[in-house]
């Protein structure tokens, strides 16, 4: 069964996911927002710098990460003369790089549920007296559920799921960047088989049924409608 | 700026963009349904976004019953949240996923002096909608969509009333099926109406009022009748020219199947309205095609209206047809004949005639 340090795989990772999942929701919306509706020159580049981590290796991530956040790297440079020390091999460090590196998960679904809104409907509701922000929570944040609720699971989950990134800027340290991946890497390093199983097994039905609910609700939702 | 009491609302806005200007400057009546008519490019639907503060005009003045909403030279602009007004899009545009309901209570619920219970049950009783308020948009028909969203906008209580060609998504069937609740609305409503529209027939059944659109700027802007029969404005040229007459039913004659109304110019018979009590004020519209002129009073003839007239203006606005402004004891009317008839009879202007009136259309 799970050992000790397992759990605190486990818990580690739950942390990271739903931490990176709700930093991502804050800059991502914006973000998602502003790319779905500038007409401006920058937002073919803006775009595919966000969507940079899909195509690469995570372990080019994690090394300009790695190298930026050192404490050579300007931001380290930075984050040192603040006394906050430098964030390779902390959780802090880890949480940076996983919002990088899960940031078009979240970003495009929502992007997607913004451009697909009828514009009419945000100058309907400035007619019904519906200050900006008013408007966003009582008419976009509805319509665009689906995309949030694909954005959420999406973002989680791909969390979760990563390891390249994890070893390069978080290494492997027990309670504090020792996640689920790493720690089955760690099992099967030490041919572990069977404590393995258990953590990759649950991996697999966890995965499962994420998605299954994302497929299932996200129907549910598309069938309200009609 | 003269601000007479009339002047209720007074819109000026200067706006440019590539390939397109609108010029305006505008006194419109403070209650009634004031029309605003052009084709598609006119500008009519961005003077009426300007009027919302949906767009925002390079310079511009906006005075509605005595507020300022808008003044470029002061820096002022209230955005549109802000603005008493109700908004009816052509689209409906109700929220899909609030019901009915939930629809006309959101705007109930933000606006500063929005319609209480009772008014909203009066509101919806005239719209005809109290079977549909818990159903969402998608299980309504286009017809009854539009009436939850004229209804979302006059549970607001707004000071100004704005419709962008609230009938142009509906077919037929679904245009019958709105307009009596839209002259219903005329009549109950004392707040000003803009409604654009690019239907001629649409600004006769309803416009007291009538402003033209042309590539952005006003060609004429007044009286519905006096509009509609200014030779210059582009609605008294060619076929689909018509006249609108104010009358009251005088009388009926059930023998011979025929009502009477009368007007400052005289009494014109219709088919029998057996369902309209002497005494009801109705709207003719006459087409201009449907008036021929005679210089004596005919003794005997198959037409019934005929009635004495005066020439105050003629046009020719294609070659062989000649439009003939007249009076009838102050109202206009207009007659559409062809050139040879004018000029064996000898028209001019000052003349005295006699129209005869072959057909009218109640609006």
């Amino acid at each position: 069964m799970l050992s000790a340090s397992d759990w605190s795989s486990i818990w580690l990772t739950f942390k990271l996911a739903s931490l990176t999942t709700l930093i991502l929701l804050l800059i991502g919306t914006p973000l998602a927002w502003h790319l779905a509706h500038t007409r401006r020159w920058w937002k073919a580049p803006l775009s595919a710098v966000v969507a940079l981590p899909i195509v690469l290796p995570p372990t080019v991530l994690g090394f300009y990460l790695l190298i930026t956040l050192g404490p050579k790297g300007p931001i380290g440079q930075l984050t040192h003369s603040l006394g906050l020390g430098t964030l390779p091999f902390t959780f802090s460090g880890l949480l940076v790089a996983s919002v990088f590196y899960s940031l078009p998960f979240v970003v495009q679904p929502i992007q997607n549920a913004f451009e697909a809104l009828d514009m009419r409907l945000l100058e309907a509701s400035r007619t019904l007296r519906a200050k900006p922000m008013d408007t966003f929570f009582s008419v976009v944040v509805p319509l665009a559920r689906p995309g949030f609720l694909t954005a959420c699971i999406l973002g989680f989950a791909h969390t979760v799921g990563e390891f390249g990134v994890v070893l390069m800027i978080g290494g492997n340290i027990p309670d504090k960047t020792r996640v689920v991946s790493v720690q089955i890497y760690d099992h099967v390093e030490s041919m572990e088989y069977a404590q393995a199983h258990w953590l990759a097994g649950g991996m697999v039905v966890f995965s499962f049924i994420v998605l299954l609910l994302m497929y299932t609700l996200n129907r549910g939702i598309r069938m309200s409608k009609i | 700026m003269s601000n007479t009491p009339h002047d209720n609302l007074h819109a000026r806005f200067q706006l440019a963009f590539s390939g397109f200007q609108l010029e305006t400057d505008l006194q419109l009546p403070g209650s009634g349904v004031t029309a605003l008519f052009g084709h598609s490019g006119s500008g009519k639907t961005t003077l009426l976004r300007c009027i919302a503060g949906l767009q925002r005009p390079d310079s511009g003045f906006l005075q509605v019953r005595g507020q300022v909403w808008q003044d470029s030279a002061q820096g002022v602009f209230l955005p549109t949240h802000q603005r008493p007004l109700g908004y009816v899009f052509q689209e409906a545009s109700l929220f899909p996923h609030l019901s009915a309901r939930k629809n006309m209570d959101y705007g109930r619920k933000r606006a500063v002096q929005a319609a209480n219970d009772a008014e909203l049950a009066a509101i919806v009783d005239m719209l005809g909608i109290g079977h549909l308020l818990d159903k969402i948009p998608a299980q309504l028909s286009g017809g009854e969509r539009q009436r939850v969203g004229i209804a979302r906008a006059l549970a607001l209580k707004p000071q100004v009333l704005l419709m962008d060609e609230p009938l142009a998504a509906l077919d037929l069937k679904r245009k019958q099926e709105i307009l009596p609740f839209l002259e219903h609305l005329h009549r109950e409503l004392d707040i000003p109406i803009l409604y654009v529209t690019h239907s001629p027939q649409e600004v006769t059944q309803l416009a007291d009022h009538l402003v033209v659109l042309e590539a952005g700027r006003v060609v004429a802007s007044g009286a519905l009748a006096e509009v509609l029969t200014r030779l210059d404005s582009p609605m008294a040229q060619g076929k689909e020219a018509s006249s609108v007459l104010q009358v009251k039913v005088w009388d009926h004659e059930p023998e011979f199947h025929l009502s009477h109304v009368g007007f400052a110019g005289g009494v014109i018979s219709l088919p029998y309205q057996q369902a309209t009590a002497v005494g009801t004020p109705l709207r003719l519209r006459i087409d201009a095609r449907d008036v021929s002129l005679t210089l004596q009073q005919p003794a005997q003839t198959s037409i019934l209206n005929v009635l004495p007239a005066s020439i105050t203006g003629m046009a020719q606005p294609v070659a062989g047809q000649v439009m003939v402004r007249l009076n009838l004891g102050g109202v206009p009317l207009l007659a559409h004949i062809t050139q040879k008839s004018a000029s064996v009879m000898g028209l001019r202007v000052g003349m005295a005639v006699f129209a005869q009136i072959k057909a009218t259309a109640i609006v």
